[in-house]
């Protein structure tokens, strides 16, 4: 009721009004609230990456027999990297005809109305805790699949994946893998059947006018459109695998090697369950080798995530284009 | 020759309506004679898939054309990709339910392993106790350190530099390991405190993979507040903080409560953070920053290492206990979010 009122209304342009009501002490409090908010979790990120660092750059450069007898950093990593990457792949093998299967019978097959309880049932799996997926591959699907590993091993073991002696226990990276994919299985089902669903319905349904079947309404109008969105949907499953801890370290028997065989009880060992495994560790110079593993799984996932983001983020522009 | 020439053009050359039914009960049958003949019961049930599989666009090839059997095909592997993906869910729940009850009784509950050898009865009590500090912990901080970074990313913050950065970390956030988000906690404390472990670490390991879950949900239910609110209340004169306290989250109240539950649902059953950061013991402990503290997960883990009938038996008891934990967490959200759907008056 002051100043602006009562000046002369042609003496300077008329203050645009605050929209958003006058500025309190609770306002900048409120403000200052939330702005800290967002800085702790940039401050967050930061201090993961420098005190990783700090602590795990002496786990680069440590003595020889801090490695598990491999000598080096390079020594022990490479085969670790290797493991988790193994592994991470095989899951997905598996896991993504699934995924894109079950998408499809959510968004497109199922009968409209059971099509979301259904939905709903897959989303339990990713309820299910990981050290209880952990649990029942060790205990009861290792053991029950074990007559698959003779058999992949007696019909294809001219394959270089099949030819060693199958275990005699299924804890095996076939057995890990597979538990690893019904673990992915979820998110990367998630993320498809969102993608499927959002496709034009002119597209769809000028498709199925010309005559198309319904598979071929998915083959030329669904998957061209969701086609981005698949496989930044994978990738971020194959991030989701290869940070992933427990099934791997309670399935498998396993150590840092290099095999491609997946039914013996030589297995190679990934990154996080390196780390699992050692938990119990305290001498300072393990730690740091252990926390120089984990930095390089970290950078390792970054990595693939990035690039999944990057390709949603390309086939938007495209789609904006 | 003559009986097509009778069908109109609609109808010729294509198999009965209720074809896959046909095919589906003497695909049934054939898994059946497979098992009367002396197969398992897995291998019944796989004749019975491949044959329906292969079987519907058989006939279908013969009757009607190449086009309309590739998509009898897809149309049964799409099925059949359901049906497969819900054995494993139906067999763990059921394991974890049957071994699980035979473990449980009122002493597994409320005992815990401290100075248990041999067969005596030891329980998960220390394991529960220690989950349900951690948890708290890793609440107390994340879900206002969400919801206010929520909230500027929604309210203060649109189109920032700051906040395009902070979504884009949260986006890194979800992608982090669970194991190195233990390693982080373990190595802050380990730089101040040198190598130890205790419950406070834990929490702080969780509280990572948390923020960014509670962030993203709060995140999309502010953005369902429509702008009518916010206008009506600015244009009444309330300052914007009384605003967003009075009229945005109460708006959408219901969807973050969802989402914090959701959120709480996730970390608790989280193993690999809390192995490295709040290490393990047989003793109850429920002092965060004193000592290791035990919790369901790891105790899951750590019986299951035991590698013994008793250890396997514990461990299944154990994941029956955090099943219905998990469990009743997500029917929670699921009821809250029903009973306090936002009024958006769509």
């Amino acid at each position: 009721m002051t100043s602006t009122v009562d000046a002369p209304p042609d003496a300077s342009p008329p203050e645009i009004p605050e929209l958003e009501g006058k500025t309190t002490v609770g306002d900048r409090v409120f403000r200052a609230l939330a702005v800290a908010a967002g800085s702790l979790i940039m401050i967050a990120l930061a201090a993961v990456f420098i005190f990783l660092a700090i602590e795990g750059a002496p786990g680069f450069t440590a003595d020889e027999q801090h490695y598990d007898g491999k000598g080096s950093f390079i020594g022990l990593v490479v085969p670790l990297v290797f493991g988790t990457t193994y592994a991470a792949v095989l899951a997905l093998l598996i896991a993504v005809p699934f995924a894109i299967g079950i998408a499809l019978f959510v968004s497109h097959y199922a009968p409209r109305r059971v099509a979301k309880p259904l939905g709903f049932v897959i989303d339990l799996l990713a309820a299910v805790p990981s050290v209880v997926f952990g649990l029942w591959g060790g205990l009861a699907l290792g053991p029950y699949i074990r007559p698959l590993h003779e058999w992949l091993h007696n019909t294809l073991g001219f394959l270089p994946f099949f030819d060693g002696q199958p275990s005699a226990t299924g804890r095996t990276l076939l057995t890990a893998s597979i538990v690893l994919a019904i673990m992915i299985l979820p998110i990367i089902t998630a993320l498809c059947r969102e993608i499927f669903s959002q496709t034009p319905t002119l597209h769809e349904e000028a498709a199925l006018a010309l005559g198309a079947t319904r598979w071929e309404m998915i083959r030329y109008a669904v998957f061209p459109y969701a086609r981005s969105g698949m496989v930044s949907a994978i990738m971020l499953g194959l991030g989701r695998a290869l940070g992933e801890t427990m099934a791997v370290a309670m399935v498998l028997s396993s150590s840092p090697i290099i095999v491609l065989d997946i039914i013996t009880s030589d297995n190679p060992r990934t990154i996080a369950a390196h780390i699992a495994q050692n938990y119990k560790e305290t001498t300072p110079e393990k730690v740091a080798v252990l926390i120089a593993c984990g930095l390089v799984l970290f950078a390792f996932t970054f990595g693939v995530n990035a690039l999944a983001r990057w390709i949603v983020g390309r086939g938007e522009r495209k789609q904006a284009a | 020759m003559s009986t097509l020439d009778t069908l109109s053009p609609m109808e010729a050359g294509r198999l009965p309506r209720n074809a896959p039914l046909f095919v589906g009960v003497a695909a049934l049958a054939a898994g059946a004679l497979v098992v009367v003949l002396g197969g398992s019961l897995v291998l019944g049930a796989v004749t019975a898939a491949l044959v329906f599989i292969i079987a519907l666009p058989l006939w279908s090839a013969v009757v009607e054309n190449r086009r309309a059997a590739v998509d009898r095909l897809v149309t049964g592997l799409v099925w059949t990709a359901f049906a497969v993906a819900l054995v494993p869910l139906i067999w763990l729940v059921w394991m974890v339910l049957d071994r699980g009850l035979a473990t449980i009784n009122p002493e597994f509950l409320t005992y815990s392993m401290r100075s248990v050898i041999g067969d005596e009865q030891g329980g998960l009590y220390h394991a529960l106790m220690g989950t349900i500090v951690i948890t708290l912990i890793a609440t107390a901080i994340s879900v206002p350190v969400g919801i206010f970074a929520a909230i500027y990313l929604i309210e203060y913050g649109k189109g920032t530099k700051m906040s395009r950065a902070i979504t884009f970390l949260v986006d890194v956030m979800t992608g982090i390991p669970s194991i190195v988000a233990g390693l982080f906690a373990f190595a802050m404390f380990a730089l101040i405190l040198g190598p130890t472990r205790f419950g406070l670490a834990g929490g702080i390991a969780l509280t990572l993979l948390m923020i960014p879950t509670v962030v993203r949900s709060t995140e999309e239910m502010l953005k369902l507040v429509p702008d009518d609110l916010r206008e009506a209340s600015y244009a009444l004169g309330v300052p914007k903080w009384r605003t967003i306290a009075k009229v945005v989250l109460p708006t959408s109240v219901a969807g973050i409560v969802t989402g914090v539950v959701l959120a709480i649902s996730r970390v608790i059953g989280e193993t690999a953070p809390l192995l490295v950061a709040a290490g393990f013991t047989n003793n109850l402990n429920t002092n965060p920053v004193d000592g290791s503290m035990m919790t369901l997960p790891v105790f899951i883990f750590t019986q299951f290492g035991q590698a013994t009938e008793k250890g396997y038996s514990y461990a299944w008891g154990g994941a029956l206990v955090l099943i219905v934990i998990v469990m009743l967490l997500n029917l929670t959200a699921r009821i809250v979010g029903k009973i306090f759907a936002p009024k958006t008056g769509r």
